[in-house]
């Protein structure tokens, strides 16, 4: 799937939420489930800067493909980073580079989410376009 | 708190809340409840009015102009002055000095006692400082080479006093501690820590950021050598703040910033300094700033600055009492003297989800470490969620945080 088919998944997939609560409940759950990140990774470094709370930021090659491992000690930021990583996660750095995202504004959470997180959230993405950079040939 | 406010009147908290347009608002669909005072209080429209007033009928720069304008502005700010001189019940108005808030008058005294210290001296700060009252004096130590020393605190949040007079000597030049901590709401003794301090020849500055607006501050019961706070914690416009220092002291620091207003004479070969204040004005002030603060000042002494404290109090009881039968709640900072702000985290819940999720529910509170990161090592934890209750909030908004408080835990678990 390439970037923007996985954003429309999400747009859909939040389009179903009636309210804040729906919409924050399934972020939380996201943020439970997002598992497997190296705890050798876990390190000072790898502390995205600007976001609230601690989020981690592991990246490698895989092939041809960029393959991101995230984690928080918050449920909605590490919920937050799952999207992104479930997004931009296993394409070529050209790709993520290339992509303006969209669904964040799409799906609410640019106004809904607090001036702090909106940082973490545009800090992330920042973080994570950097490594895109940095493996790009 | 236990130290024993004498309200005489209790607040009208309906009608004050008029007073204040910016709480009539919903905020993610919610009647807001805004809990984050100890950070910024709100606004009354006596304050803005005074602001805009002055911009609109009487703006003009001030100390110079020999025209009806500047002559009005100039009595304008001046006349703030004296209010809170009042307010402090400070001896003198050239005692009061305006600054940009709490940390600019810090750093003025500050930087002035760069060239009243030698090495080997001792400045005493406590554990409960904010970063305001800590770096400024590190940077004093680091061009000076005097030592800074810390008053240890305990698990309530309390300092301990006796750690505090085994610090003192007679290189102690100077002790810089707060009245009330933002972080924890622990009211500190300082009556005891200023008469302790002076019998060591030592000056003691008082960090007033959360007290001003809590109870009835008198520096000269008190004796501080300096006290100060920021008019936007006490009703005012943010960009504005009060250094009080004792005529002796300001008369011994040198000026902070060069400028005009602080002059009296300029050549190129060398310049006098004015008189205090304006020794220490330098520049353009904040005209409105001032004004707005004497305005925050007629404000809260209409209500009655003790009556508001005691409000405040109740409130603080009412939602500990509430929040307890949560069941989940770790309270940081059990003071037995203590202003209305509540430190705490919800067991098994990171203070940030929680603070996201209140925010959903129109609830603003402090999420963080609250400029306080020593404290925060202190308890091992990152950070707290900090409610900070004013006389314009009520009982019905407490019960209300409760309610959001279960709804946010029972989603995070």
């Amino acid at each position: 799937m390439t970037i923007k088919e996985k954003e429309e998944e999400v747009i859909e997939e939040f389009s179903f939420f009636e309210d804040w609560m729906a919409k924050y409940e399934y972020i939380i759950d996201l943020g439970k489930n997002l598992n497997g990140y190296p705890p050798e990774q876990k390190t000072p470094e790898n502390i995205i800067k600007g976001c609230q709370s601690q989020v981690w930021l592991h990246a490698y090659m895989d092939g041809e493909k960029l393959i991101y491992k995230a984690d928080s000690d918050a449920l909605i930021s590490k919920g937050l980073i799952s999207l992104l990583v479930g997004v931009l996660s296993d394409q070529t750095p050209a790709d993520i580079l290339s992509n303006k995202l969209k669904f964040i504004e799409e799906i609410g959470l640019n106004e809904h989410l607090s001036p702090n997180r909106s940082n973490g959230l545009s800090s992330m993405i920042k973080t994570m376009k950097a490594y895109a950079i940095a493996f790009s040939k | 708190m236990d130290l024993a406010i004498q309200a005489n009147q209790k607040i009208d908290v309906q009608k004050v809340r008029e007073d204040f347009p910016v709480l009539h608002q919903k905020v993610n669909g919610s009647p807001l409840v805004y809990f984050d005072n100890a950070a910024s209080t709100q606004k009354p429209k006596q304050v803005i009015e005074a602001i805009s007033n002055y911009y609109k009928y009487e703006h003009s720069n001030i100390h110079r102009g020999v025209h009806t304008l500047s002559l009005k502005a100039t009595e304008k700010y001046e006349n703030a002055r004296g209010k809170v001189q009042a307010f402090l019940n400070a001896p003198k108005p050239e005692e009061i000095i305006f600054t940009k808030g709490t940390t600019g008058s810090i750093n003025l005294v500050a930087n002035g006692f760069t060239t009243l210290l030698k090495p080997g001296d001792e400045i005493i700060i406590s554990y409960l400082e904010h970063h305001s009252n800590i770096v400024p004096w590190q940077m004093l130590c680091e061009r000076t080479g005097a030592i800074l020393k810390v008053i240890p605190m305990n698990e309530a949040g309390e300092l301990i006093y006796a750690e505090y007079e085994k610090l003192l000597s007679r290189k102690t030049k100077l002790v810089a501690v707060n009245h009330v901590s933002n972080a924890l709401g622990t009211i500190n003794p300082i009556q005891q820590i200023i008469n302790q301090a002076h019998q060591y020849g030592a000056a003691v500055l008082i960090d007033g950021a959360q007290s001003v607006s809590h109870f009835k501050v008198d520096v000269q019961a008190l004796n501080a050598d300096f006290y100060v706070f920021s008019a936007h914690k006490l009703y005012g416009p943010t960009g504005v703040g009060i250094l009080f220092g004792k005529e002796e002291w300001l008369n011994k620091l040198p000026p902070y910033q060069g400028g005009g207003d602080m002059i009296k004479t300029v050549t190129f070969e060398k310049t006098t300094y004015n008189e205090l204040p304006h020794k220490f004005e330098a520049g353009t002030p904040n005209i409105a700033g001032g004004i707005g603060l004497g305005a925050a000042v007629d404000y809260i002494e209409t209500l009655g600055v003790n009556n508001v404290g005691a409000w405040e109090d109740e409130l603080l009881h009412y939602a500990v009492d509430k929040m307890k039968t949560l069941g989940t709640v770790r309270f940081y900072g059990t003071a037995k003297n203590k202003a209305a702000v509540i430190s705490f985290l919800l067991d098994g819940c990171h203070p940030y989800d929680v603070g996201a999720l209140l925010d959903q529910q129109g609830i603003a509170v402090r999420t963080g470490h609250h400029c306080t990161q020593p404290i925060m090592d202190w308890y091992k934890i990152p950070g707290t969620l900090r409610a900070s209750f004013s006389f314009y909030n009520t009982k019905e908004e407490i019960d209300k945080f409760i309610i959001a408080l279960e709804r946010a835990q029972k989603m995070l678990l």
